[in-house]
């Protein structure tokens, strides 16, 4: 038997297991249907600002309050801000915390739970800190974080990007616990199941058995986590920027142009609507991507 | 057996002594250590190279706990297992995973041992990822040829487990078993997870490869007659002890420990005229608690020929003929008469049946 160059190995039947996966995301229409949302979603979030090349910080006093008309499409609010301007621009920034604070979550509770669940040993350790993060009361903390790392983080990064930095670790750094004891049962159910016993038996050591066995093994209960993750984070967002503790008042966020609108809902209710349904959309879209990548990635349930 | 002796010098490929596992128990606020399952206490065989060691008994009384101890999935709390000359007890953890290529397993549920979540090629690659660094093409090479050997199709190779029948499942788990040209193999309960028309088809598996590649086996199985089918020696366990270790044909012909009679009693008769004659040997009571096993022997609490000392003095394995083992006070051991074929030697009194070297052949 001689070697082959990997190229031509590479090329030999063994498909790539990715198009399984994309054949079976294909044929779960909400997934479908999610992926386009969210896709339209960031795609006028991103290139709104520039095609509509209105400045959302832009104040015209007299022209406050506006209801739709051609020069707003969606009016102005109480300053006389253009909303669809603020809208994509709360969009690009409600966007990004959620998902950057999502994936910091979930790797944070992923890390945590596997390390728990495979390792005896930290294991009392790892769930204690896991339960002295759940005890802590969830607004004063981040209240104390914001005071104590505000200056200094806006100081280095700027005002934008520190307050995100800050944002993102707070949201994350509260949120991982779920995440963690849920992926920790599942591991020390993963590991007392005989094809774990088979790898040991291989003699596969403890990091490629995490990767190959446990990791793709509690998938499910991680994406399902992810896609909630990013509401929570969404949420969580706007609960700070409504405390004064998020974005300044002037950085349009989805969260704070709902809070904004709040005050004028019988005047003009479309200042809540917008918003809300663009929350709304991703928040669901991004569900429904979740739960058709849950689906996809298990064989089982693939060519159903 | 008297002819296939080893000489002192060569060593069985697989030297148990003494192996005890206990699990502990810790109970109370504290989580005290306050006692120990004694799920192996202290159990010695050998394996000649090329030979099935057939290991049977009830439910929990320890079979697959020594299959896994051997190879070291369980830490042995005492004892050694030596495989192929090197103690895999003591190995430090790099050693016994250079080690690991020369002894596999085939588990019971294969549908439990397999990954759902990788094709059967990657199930079956999945030893070579670990011990060669082979391109891929010399994997892909070798899967196929294991597919092939085990009677897998090889367009198969890219499906997942879940699209396979049992027996088929349990195909690809001999495979990977397989992969890395391993010369002992522990079988735990390969077929009891099958349902009976497939069994046939895997034991014969087993013994086709065994034939070819020269495999030395431990078949941990509560299947009486497929031991009896693939075995060439049978160890009878109860309650984590040996009760008797003998050659195939002379266990089944003649059952010598009173418990290896009673369990031996409850295989079916295929012949509707032996079947009305047989005798079937009922035991009373339960099992005891393998955390508080009696002070005597294991089995004194059932046995239906105890006497006082039993109650007393665990009986030890011992040679009772040659190539027989025997745990029980009752059945004596050989004396000193070792020598010149002495297949009647001295017994005690009526429990002991003559021997029967011819075995049972069928």
């Amino acid at each position: 038997m001689t070697d082959l160059p990997d190229s031509l190995a590479a090329a030999r039947p063994p498909r790539n297991q990715w198009w399984d996966v994309w054949d079976q995301f294909r044929s779960h229409k909400g997934a479908l249907i999610g992926s386009v949302i969210l896709a339209l979603t960031l795609f006028s979030v991103l290139a709104g600002p520039w095609l509509w090349g209105v400045d959302p910080t832009f104040i015209n006093i007299r022209m406050r309050d506006q209801p739709p008309s051609l020069a707003h499409p969606l009016g102005t609010d109480q300053l006389g801000r253009d909303m669809l301007a603020r809208l994509f621009a709360g969009g690009q920034i409600t966007i990004a915390v959620g998902m950057t604070a999502m994936a910091l979550s979930i790797l944070l509770g992923t890390l945590i739970g596997v390390l728990a669940g495979y390792f005896r040993r930290i294991d009392g350790p790892l769930m204690r800190l896991t339960d002295l993060f759940l005890a802590l009361p969830l607004l004063p903390l981040l209240l104390l974080m914001v005071m104590l790392f505000r200056e200094p983080l806006v100081g280095s990064f700027g005002p934008e990007g520190g307050i995100f930095a800050l944002i993102v670790v707070a949201i994350g750094v509260t949120s991982w616990m779920q995440t963690a004891r849920i992926v920790r049962g599942d591991v020390l159910a993963l590991k007392e199941r005989e094809f774990v016993l088979a790898s040991r038996s291989i003699g596969t050591p403890a990091r490629r058995m995490i990767l190959r066995h446990i990791l793709p093994n509690v998938m499910s209960p991680i994406m399902v986590s992810a896609t909630l993750g990013v509401a929570n984070a969404v949420i969580t967002e706007s609960a700070l920027s409504f405390l004064g503790l998020g974005f300044p008042p002037d950085f349009p966020t989805w969260g704070r142009l709902l809070n904004d609108g709040l005050a004028y809902i019988n005047l003009s209710p479309e200042r809540v609507i917008w918003p809300a349904i663009a929350l709304s959309a991703l928040v669901l879209s991004i569900n429904y991507i979740g739960d058709g990548l849950r689906d996809a990635l298990d064989p089982r349930i693939r060519g159903r | 057996m008297l002819d296939a002796r080893p000489s002192p010098l060569v060593e069985p490929l697989v030297r148990v002594r003494d192996l005890k596992i206990y699990f502990p128990i810790h109970t109370g606020l504290l989580r005290r250590h306050t006692g120990d399952v004694k799920a192996v206490d202290g159990v010695s065989f050998d394996i000649a190279a090329g030979e099935t060691l057939g290991l049977v008994g009830e439910s929990g009384c320890g079979k697959s706990t020594v299959g896994r101890a051997v190879l070291r999935l369980y830490e042995p709390t005492a004892g050694s297992v030596r495989i192929g000359g090197e103690d895999i007890a003591t190995l430090s953890p790099e050693r016994l995973r250079r080690k690991r290529p020369e002894m596999q397993m085939v588990f019971q549920d294969p549908q439990a041992s397999l990954n759902p979540r990788m094709t059967v090629a990657a199930i079956i690659a999945e030893p070579l990822e670990e011990h060669t660094d082979w391109s891929r093409a010399r994997k892909q090479e070798r899967v196929h040829e294991l597919m092939d050997a085990v009677g897998l199709n090889r367009a198969f190779a890219n499906r997942y487990p879940h699209a396979f029948s049992g027996g088929q499942r349990q195909r690809i788990g001999i495979a990977r078993a397989l992969a890395l040209n391993p010369k002992f193999i522990v079988c735990d309960e390969p077929i009891a997870a099958l349902d009976v028309s497939i069994q046939a088809q895997v034991v014969n598996l087993l013994e086709d490869l065994q034939e070819k590649l020269g495999l030395t086996y431990l078949f941990i199985s509560h299947d009486l007659s497929m031991v009896r089918h693939i075995a060439t020696r049978v160890a009878v366990m109860y309650l984590g002890r040996i009760a008797e270790l003998s050659p195939r044909d002379d266990l089944y012909a003649r059952p010598l420990h009173p418990y290896a009679k009673a369990l031996l009693s409850a295989v079916p008769e295929p012949d509707p005229m032996r079947e009305s004659t047989r005798r079937r040997i009922i035991l009373q009571g339960d099992v005891p608690s393998p955390a508080n096993p009696p002070r005597g022997c294991n089995f004194c609490t059932r046995c239906p020929e105890v006497q006082p000392q039993c109650h007393e003095v665990k009986p030890e394995l011992a040679e009772v003929l040659p190539g027989r083992f025997v745990a029980c006070h009752l059945v004596r051991p050989l004396s000193d008469f070792k020598t010149a074929g002495s297949t009647g030697g001295t017994f005690g009194a009526g429990t002991v049946p003559e021997p029967n070297q011819q075995g049972e052949t069928r």
